[in-house]
């Protein structure tokens, strides 16, 4: 596959996992905040080759994980609604809001469908004139440009049955606060890649010169990868804090202006909380007042919960040290015991994209003891 | 959050600035994708997938530019060039952490 | 049931006024009685149906028998390559020929939902007897039970499959030793990624679609080549490849290693499981098996495999040793040997 197979050569990786080795002269402390490039680095085995020369702490790069459980429980209202069908990324399904899962509510008879692209929910409303056709539009803002996208093609079809519950996040404000944290041991970051496809990556000249970190654009395959530490590491070992684009094939220093406008038309940014992290100042999108019309949270003012429900916070699941970085998922006493992929006791070991269940899957067979996971219920293919 | 996989557009179906899309081919499957965010990208081109829409075009010279440092670190090593079956077996022996 | 559970890729045009099932027609009256002369006994004309008596009595070869049960709940129930079905026959009768035997008889029982529409059970049943023909299997028993609205998706299928075992079949997962060699008869994932593109409706072009086609032949190349060190063959359905080998760890107590630059993966696969985020080796084929080799018979297995059609895409895929922490494992990128789980759960896209 062009693009992809080139950029997971393993000659290549392997000369710069070497390059990597010979530059660095300490353990350096780098992050990175995209649940993609978490995943590819447990999966291409980086994060275990690297591990004497570079600890890597994988921020809070899930959306899936961030999004917060009352979100979550409100999209579940609308699912089981007679009236509503609610569609989703299939990344949502698995997660437990308060109490359950969108995959729950579907067993229970809640219309719930998963769809590829956000795009395909308005096609579904203009399908099913019929039904209100809410889509879960979580994501960072890679996936913002979509979501506003749909909203704009809803609008121009005049539609009606279509609107979106947004809770997109955004990534800056959250390596901010993660820098801000007293305890902090952040010493580079590899920016999300395809973040910086939409948004470029200008904001990150002034961050660098205030947090005096190396900010690295990094794409996602190993080579990738490798290339974004080696330059973190470069940046580091010679005492500079510069902005740098190592994922130039998709990343322009503007960003994506079309995207860009889209999201400026329909999103303003907010205030918005983070599970697990709480609320970021600027952490968020919602829609703008314009918009207000295709909001879910709006036409369905009526749906919500009876009673308070209380937030299940497990006492023993440490999910906002893992998700700022703190801790890592196997230090987590929990880890592979009592929280697995299959009982997970929060939001990173539930999502396949979440560090913790990202470690669980591509774990070093040699570090890690705990039983597989048995096989639960599988969708029919039979 | 980011799956964003690169496809190689194959026919522009619809041009509109907020309808525009085309069938953009994945290695052996193709999909019919949103371009509004670029609607410059032509034929043969590559463009990166999220989604269901095209979020950049692929600058193919970076790319070339890239592989190219990564050979280049392959000669200053002075290790015999690849084989052409570019098997794993170079790297087969694990470093012990 | 959702008209959106056998609407996706039905073939049949429904307008709404064709006749429809009834809780009636499950009732074992006179509706039951019409219903299996003109749908079942028209399509499936062995002995036992003839007459219709409580228990097919069929000759057997005075040797072992092999029996199988299988219950098959697929949605939607048409996608791309089949149907539930050919997908009934086929997976039946893979499991017959797997293990050793040659499939005879087939017994179909039908659970429908009431109001499927009767030309869907028409044309389910023609697949089915079309399959039987393929694979010179009769289907001499069968049921119909109709439930209410709302239960079995439209139509839920159970067969028992029964062969003849002929020669000595391969012994068993437990017969695997340490430096056998595992090996695919084609490309994988090829099924639950057809399945899931359909019942999803994600719209890839050309539509994955499914491998779903009876092994027999397949087993038999194997079988004549490698006489006699065949360790075990299994077609991997739910679950994928790692499934199988998962049972095969328990079974054996040896641990498999995979290598994943020698996974083959059709390109269809390859391009919608990328984009999906999905691991072929968790998605189910059916018609696609994996098969336990000793090593010195490994390449011969191969090519001869590779000779037919149905097999072309074989390959050595990995190889047992002896028993590690980790039951299965793969090599990727960097060389490193990574866990393969046990596949957990229904198969989600990501976008993460």
């Amino acid at each position: 596959m062009k693009y992809v197979d080139e950029f997971r050569d393993t000659r290549a990786a392997r000369r710069l996992v070497d390059d990597i080795r010979r530059t660095a002269t300490r353990r350096w402390v780098l992050m990175e905040v995209c649940g993609g490039q978490t995943h590819s680095l447990l999966r291409h085995g980086i994060e275990e080759e690297l591990r004497e020369t570079v600890e890597l702490i994988h921020g809070p790069g899930c959306p899936v994980c961030v999004t917060p459980a009352e979100d979550i429980d409100l999209a579940q209202q609308f699912a089981l609604r007679e009236d509503v069908l609610l569609t989703s990324f299939g990344d949502m399904l698995r997660v437990p809001g308060t109490r359950k899962s969108l995959l729950d509510v579907r067993a229970a008879g809640g219309q719930v469908r998963i769809v590829y692209s956000p795009l395909d929910a308005v096609a579904l409303a203009q399908k099913h004139p019929d039904r209100q056709v809410v889509f879960f539009a979580v994501g960072f803002e890679t996936t913002a440009p979509a979501t506003a996208l749909a909203v704009r093609q809803a609008e121009q079809l005049g539609l009606e049955n279509f609107a979106l519950l947004v809770s997109h996040v955004r990534v800056q404000p959250a390596m901010e606060s993660i820098l801000r944290t007293p305890g902090n041991r952040v010493e580079g970051f590899l920016a999300a890649g395809h973040v910086c496809t939409i948004t470029g990556f200008d904001s990150y000249v002034d961050f660098v010169r205030e947090f005096r970190v190396p900010v690295v654009v990094t794409g996602f395959e190993p080579v990738d990868l490798l290339q974004g530490i080696r330059e973190c590491v470069r940046q580091l070992e010679s005492g500079r804090a510069e902005v740098t684009n190592c994922y130039a094939r998709s990343v322009r220093r503007e960003g994506n202006r079309h995207a860009l406008v889209a999201v400026e038309q329909v999103y303003r940014i907010a205030d918005v909380p983070w599970r697990g992290l709480g609320v970021i100042p600027s952490g968020g999108l919602r829609l703008r007042p314009e918009y207000a019309r295709f909001d879910a949270r709006r036409r369905f003012e009526d749906t919500g919960c009876e009673e308070e429900l209380p937030v299940i916070t497990t006492p023993d699941c440490p999910a906002a040290e893992v998700l700022a970085g703190r801790m890592r998922p196997s230090d987590c006493p929990q880890f592979g015991s009592r929280c697995t992929p299959d009982s997970p006791l929060g939001a990173p070991m539930v999502s396949s994209e979440g560090a913790c269940a990202a470690y669980f899957r591509y774990r070093t067979p040699a570090v890690d003891a705990s039983q597989p996971a048995g096989a639960s219920q599988q969708e029919a293919t039979r | 959050m980011c799956l964003g996989v690169p496809g190689q557009v194959v026919e522009w179906l619809d041009r509109d600035p907020v309808f525009g899309r085309a069938s953009v081919e994945f290695a052996g499957v193709r999909r019919v994708c949103h371009m509004a965010c670029v609607p410059d990208a032509e034929v043969g081109e590559y463009v990166i997938v999220h989604a269901g829409i095209a979020i950049s075009r692929i600058d193919a010279e970076q790319a070339e530019r890239l592989l190219d440092e990564l050979r280049t670190l392959d000669m200053d090593d002075e290790l015999p060039p690849p084989t052409a079956a570019a098997s794993d077996d170079a790297t087969a022996g694990e470093r012990s952490p | 049931m959702t008209e959106s559970s056998w609407q996706p890729g039905c073939p049949v045009p429904i307008d709404g006024v064709e006749p429809r099932i009834t809780l009636a027609h499950g009732e074992g009256a006179r509706l039951t009685r019409q219903l299996i002369d003109t749908e079942i006994r028209s399509r499936f004309r062995s002995a036992p149906l003839a007459t219709l008596p409580d228990a097919a009595h069929v000759e057997g070869t005075g040797g072992r028998i092999a029996v199988t049960s299988d219950s098959y709940v697929v949605s939607p129930l048409f996608f791309p390559g089949g149907d539930i079905g050919s997908l009934a026959v086929h997976g039946t009768v893979n499991d017959l020929a797997v293990s050793g035997a040659v499939p005879r008889w087939i017994t179909l029982s039908l659970i429908l939902e009431e109001g499927l529409p009767l030309p869907v059970l028409q044309r389910v049943l023609d697949s089915v007897a079309r399959a039987a023909t393929e694979c010179a299997v009769d289907v001499i028993a069968g049921d119909t039970k109709v439930v209410p609205r709302g239960a079995a998706d439209g139509m839920y299928l159970n067969t028992t499959g029964i062969g003849t075992v002929i020669g000595s079949p391969p012994p068993g997962p437990q017969a695997i030793q340490p430096g056998d060699v595992i090996v695919v008869s084609g490309p994988i994932g090829r099924h639950g990624m057809a399945v899931l593109c359909a019942r999803e409706e994600l719209a890839f072009d050309p539509a994955p679609r499914s491998d779903s086609a009876p092994l027999t032949d397949v087993v038999k190349t194997l079988l004549r080549v490698a006489d006699g060190n065949v360790r075990t063959i299994r077609d991997a359905t739910r679950g994928g490849v790692s499934a199988v080998l998962h049972e095969w760890a328990d079974a054996s107590e040896l641990s498999f290693r995979l290598d994943e630059a020698r996974l083959p993966v059709s390109p269809d696969v390859r391009g919608a499981s990328e984009l999906l985020g999905i691991d072929p080796l968790y998605v189910a084929c059916e018609g696609t098996l994996v098969a336990a080799v000793a090593p010195d018979v490994a390449e011969q297995a191969v090519e001869a495999l590779r000779r037919h059609p149905q097999s072309a895409g074989a390959a050595v895929i990995g190889s047992a040793v002896e028993r590690t922490i980790c039951p299965v494992t793969i090599r990727r990128t960097l060389g490193r040997e990574q866990p393969v789980d046990e596949p957990t759960g229904a198969m989600l896209p990501r976008i993460c």
